[in-house]
C-alpha cells in the first residue's frame, strides 16, 4: 500500500472513492478532529448548563415524578426574598473576606522572605508551594483531623495551656476561623507566587538609586516596590476572590456547614437544597445567580489582566 | 583631594576586578575613567559610590574614610546607567526624591526643582512619567536627579551609552557645560574615549582592573605611557609596527629592520641611544601622522593601498606591505586608488617607541 504511506492520505483515497475517503478529505479533516472534544463539551457541559436554566423556570423537582410547570422568574423571586439566601451569602462573603486577607497577608510576607537569597532557599520555597498542590479533600481531611478534639494536634496544643477541653469548631467563629485557616493555608503560596513574580521584577538598581538618594525603607516601599506589585496584588485578591466565593470542598469535609449553619456557604447551601432536599429549579436559579456573580467578578479580573499587559507595554 | 583611593582592590571570587588602584579626584575636577568592559571601571565607581564593598584598600571623600559606611550616609550623588528613574513618579518627583532626605520645606524643593528643570530644559515635562519620555529627557532627568543636591561628589555611570549619536553629541555638550558649575569632584565612566576625551579634565585608562595611565586629554592622546594607552585612544587607531633596532646615529635617529625584510631610518626619541642593538621593539604612528610619497624614501617602507575609505573631509586608506597592515589618514584632497604601490614616510618626532615590556620608550632607571 505506497499510496497510504504518502501524506496526501485524503485526496488519494478519495480517487478510490469510499467513505472513510470521504471523511479523511483535508477540507473537512480539521473539522473531524475536533469533532470529539466538541461532543463531549457539548454533552456534559453545554447542553446541561441550558438545560438547567430552563429548568430554573420551572418548578421541578429530580426526586419527584410530577411533571414540571412553568413558573416564569417565581424561583428567582423567591430566591433573593428568602432571608436564609442572605444568610449564606453573609457567611460567604465573612468567609471569602478573612480568607483572602489572610492569604495576603502571608502570601505576601512569604514572597518578601523569598525574594531574598538564602540557604536551601529553593527546597524551602518547594515545600511551602506544596499545600496549593495538594487536593481539596485531603486538605479538608487533614484540617478535620489537627481540629479534632480529642486527639487532633490544635486541641493537643491548646490543651498544654488550658485545663478546658478545646472544641475549635464548636463555635461559629472557631468553625468559621477553622475554614478559613484551612483556606489560607492552601492558598497563600499562589499569593505568594503571584507577589514574588512582582517582586523580582523590580530591576536592582532603583534600589541602589533609592539607597543613593538616602530614601527610608518606608519611602523605598511605597515608590519602588509597590507599584510592581500592585497590579498582580489585584490579580491575586481577584483570582482568590473568585475561588473562594465557589469554596465547598473544605467547608463541606470540616464542618458540613455546622454548627448550625454558621457555615454554610453559598456553595454548600446550593449542594443541599439541589442534592438533599431536591429543591432542583429553586438551585438552579441560585445557581445562575451565583453564576452572574463570578462572571461580574471574572470581567474584573480580566480588566485587571488586560490593564496590567498594557502597563507593561 | 576630595576623593582618594588608596589600593583599592575589588575580587570576586577568584577574579581580581579592581587590583589595587590609586587614584585621586580634586575639587572641581572631572576625572573620566576609560576602558574596554569588563575592565573594572564601573566597580571602581561602585566603590566609591558604597555600593559593593571594597576588598582591599580605603575610599577616602573629603579626607574621611568612608569604606564601611553605607551608600546613604557617603553623601554622594549618582547617575546610573539605565537612569534609575523611579517609573511610578513624575519627572518633578524624580527630581525631588533625593531632597526628601534633607528633611526640606516644600518650597524649598519646588524652588531646587525649578532651577533644575530650567538649566536642563525639563520644565515641559514635569509633570510626564519615565515611561512617557524620550531616552534623552531620560537621560537629563537622570542627570538633573543626581546634580539637585549638594553632594561631596558626583558619579556618573557610562552617561551616555544609551543614547543615538547625534543626540550623544549634543548632550556631551550639555553635561559639560553642567559639570563646569558643580565645584565638586566628578567621576563618570565611559568606554567611549571620545567622551572621555571631550568631557574630562584628567583621565584614567583601565584594564584588567589596573590603571594604565592618569593624565590630561592632550597628554593621553599625545604620549601615550603604553602599547595598551596607545593602541586603545585614537580613532582610526595608532599603527603598531613590530621592527628590530639595528643601529643608532644620534640625535635620535636610528636603523630599524622591518619583518619582511624592509628597513628604515627614522628620527625618534633620543633615549633609543639606550636601547641596545637588536633590542626588539613596537613602532607606533598615528594614521593622520603618517605620510606617503610616490618615491622611495630611507624614513619609510614601501606598501601597497588595499581599501580606500572616504571619510568625507579626510580618506582613510589601509596599507600593506604584505605581513603589516598600516592606516593612513590623509587629506580628501590626496589621489589615493586601491592597487597603487606607494611608499611611506614617518616624519621626525612622530613615531613613538615602545620596549618589549609594552611600555612607552624612557631613561633607563
Amino acid at each position: 500500500m505506497a499510496e497510504l504511506a504518502t501524506d496526501n492520505l485524503g485526496t488519494q483515497g478519495a480517487a478510490r472513492g469510499g467513505f472513510g475517503a470521504w471523511l479523511l478529505d483535508p477540507k473537512r479533516r480539521g473539522a473531524l478532529l475536533v469533532t470529539p472534544a466538541i461532543t463531549i463539551l457539548f454533552v456534559m457541559n453545554i447542553f446541561p448548563l441550558m438545560w438547567s436554566f430552563g429548568l430554573s423556570f420551572f418548578n421541578y423537582k429530580a426526586s419527584s415524578p410530577r411533571v414540571p410547570s412553568f413558573r416564569g422568574l417565581s424561583n428567582y423571586e423567591r430566591v433573593l426574598t428568602d432571608d436564609k439566601t442572605w444568610e449564606r451569602f453573609q457567611t460567604t462573603a465573612v468567609i471569602v473576606g478573612s480568607s483572602v486577607l489572610l492569604q495576603l497577608i502571608v502570601g505576601f510576607l512569604l514572597a518578601l522572605m523569598f525574594a531574598k537569597a538564602f540557604p536551601l532557599r529553593r527546597i524551602v520555597l518547594m515545600l511551602v508551594l506544596t499545600p496549593m498542590m495538594l487536593s481539596f479533600v485531603s486538605v479538608g481531611v487533614f484540617f478535620k483531623l489537627f481540629y479534632e478534639p480529642t486527639f487532633g494536634i490544635v486541641s493537643y496544643v491548646m490543651n498544654l495551656f488550658t485545663t478546658e477541653k478545646f472544641v475549635m469548631l464548636g463555635s461559629p467563629a472557631g468553625a468559621i476561623a477553622g475554614i478559613v485557616i484551612a483556606d489560607a493555608w492552601m492558598w497563600s503560596p499562589f499569593v505568594m507566587l503571584l507577589v514574588l513574580a512582582g517582586l523580582v521584577s523590580v530591576p536592582k538598581y532603583l534600589y541602589e538609586a533609592a539607597e543613593i538618594d538616602r530614601a527610608s525603607s518606608w519611602r523605598t516601599f511605597w515608590t519602588i516596590t509597590f507599584p510592581y506589585i500592585k497590579s498582580l496584588l489585584l490579580l491575586a485578591i481577584l483570582f482568590r476572590t473568585i475561588e473562594t466565593f465557589k469554596l465547598f470542598d473544605i467547608v463541606y469535609i470540616i464542618t458540613e456547614g455546622g454548627p448550625g449553619s454558621s457555615t454554610e456557604t453559598i456553595a454548600v447551601f446550593l449542594y443541599r437544597n439541589a442534592f438533599q432536599f431536591f429543591q432542583t429549579s429553586r438551585s438552579a436559579a441560585l445557581a445562575y445567580i451565583v453564576l452572574f456573580i463570578v462572571i461580574v467578578l471574572t470581567n474584573l479580573y480580566l480588566y485587571a489582566v488586560n490593564r496590567r499587559a498594557q502597563e507593561a507595554n | 583631594m576630595t576623593i582618594e583611593l588608596k589600593k583599592l582592590t575589588k575580587r570576586f571570587g577568584s577574579l581580581t576586578a579592581v587590583d589595587a588602584i590609586d587614584l585621586d579626584v580634586g575639587d572641581g575636577e572631572v576625572l573620566c575613567l576609560l576602558g574596554p568592559s569588563g575592565c573594572g571601571k564601573t566597580t571602581t565607581l561602585r566603590m566609591v559610590a558604597g555600593l559593593e564593598y571594597a576588598t582591599e584598600g580605603d575610599i577616602y571623600l573629603q579626607g574621611a574614610r568612608v569604606n564601611d559606611l553605607a551608600p546613604r550616609d557617603r553623601n554622594v550623588a549618582m547617575s546610573f546607567q539605565f537612569y534609575a528613574l523611579y517609573p511610578s513618579l513624575s519627572v518633578a518627583e524624580n527630581l525631588a526624591f533625593p531632597l526628601h532626605a534633607d528633611g526640606l520645606s516644600r518650597a524649598e524643593i519646588e524652588q531646587r526643582v525649578k532651577r533644575i528643570s530650567d538649566t536642563l530644559q525639563l520644565d515641559k515635562i514635569l509633570t510626564r512619567t519615565p515611561g512617557q519620555l524620550a531616552e534623552g529627557e531620560k537621560q537629563r532627568v537622570a542627570v538633573g536627579r543626581s546634580i539637585i543636591r549638594d553632594p561631596q561628589c558626583f558619579l556618573f555611570d557610562e552617561p551616555l551609552s544609551r543614547l543615538d549619536v547625534q543626540l550623544r553629541e549634543e548632550m556631551r555638550g550639555e553635561i559639560k557645560e553642567v559639570l563646569q558649575d558643580l565645584s565638586k569632584p566628578t567621576v563618570i565612566v565611559t568606554h567611549d574615549q571620545l567622551e572621555a576625551l571631550t568631557m574630562a579634565d584628567r583621565i584614567a585608562v583601565m584594564r584588567d582592573g589596573r590603571i594604565e595611565q592618569v593624565d590630561t586629554p592632550h597628554n593621553v592622546f599625545q604620549s601615550p605611557e603604553n602599547l595598551f594607552v596607545a593602541g586603545f585612544i585614537g580613532t582610526p587607531q595608532m599603527n603598531l609596527l613590530p621592527a628590530t633596532l639595528t643601529g643608532t646615529n644620534g640625535h635620535g635617529t636610528a636603523d630599524f629592520a622591518i619583518a619582511g625584510g624592509q628597513s628604515m631610518t627614522i628620527e625618534v626619541d633620543p633615549r633609543i641611544a639606550d636601547l641596545a642593538q637588536g633590542a626588539n621593539v613596537t613602532l607606533g604612528i598615528r594614521p593622520r601622522n603618517l605620510e606617503i610619497s610616490h618615491d622611495p624614501a630611507p624614513d619609510g617602507i614601501s606598501t601597497k593601498i588595499d581599501i580606500v575609505e572616504p571619510m568625507g573631509a579626510e580618506t582613510l586608506a589601509h596599507l600593506s606591505d604584505g605581513q603589516h597592515d598600516l592606516r593612513l589618514v590623509a587629506d580628501w584632497r590626496v589621489p589615493l586608488s586601491e592597487g597603487d604601490q606607494v611608499h611611506t614616510r614617518f616624519p621626525p618626532g612622530a613615531t613613538h617607541v615602545f620596549t618589549e615590556n609594552e611600555q612607552v620608550l624612557r631613561s633607563a632607571p
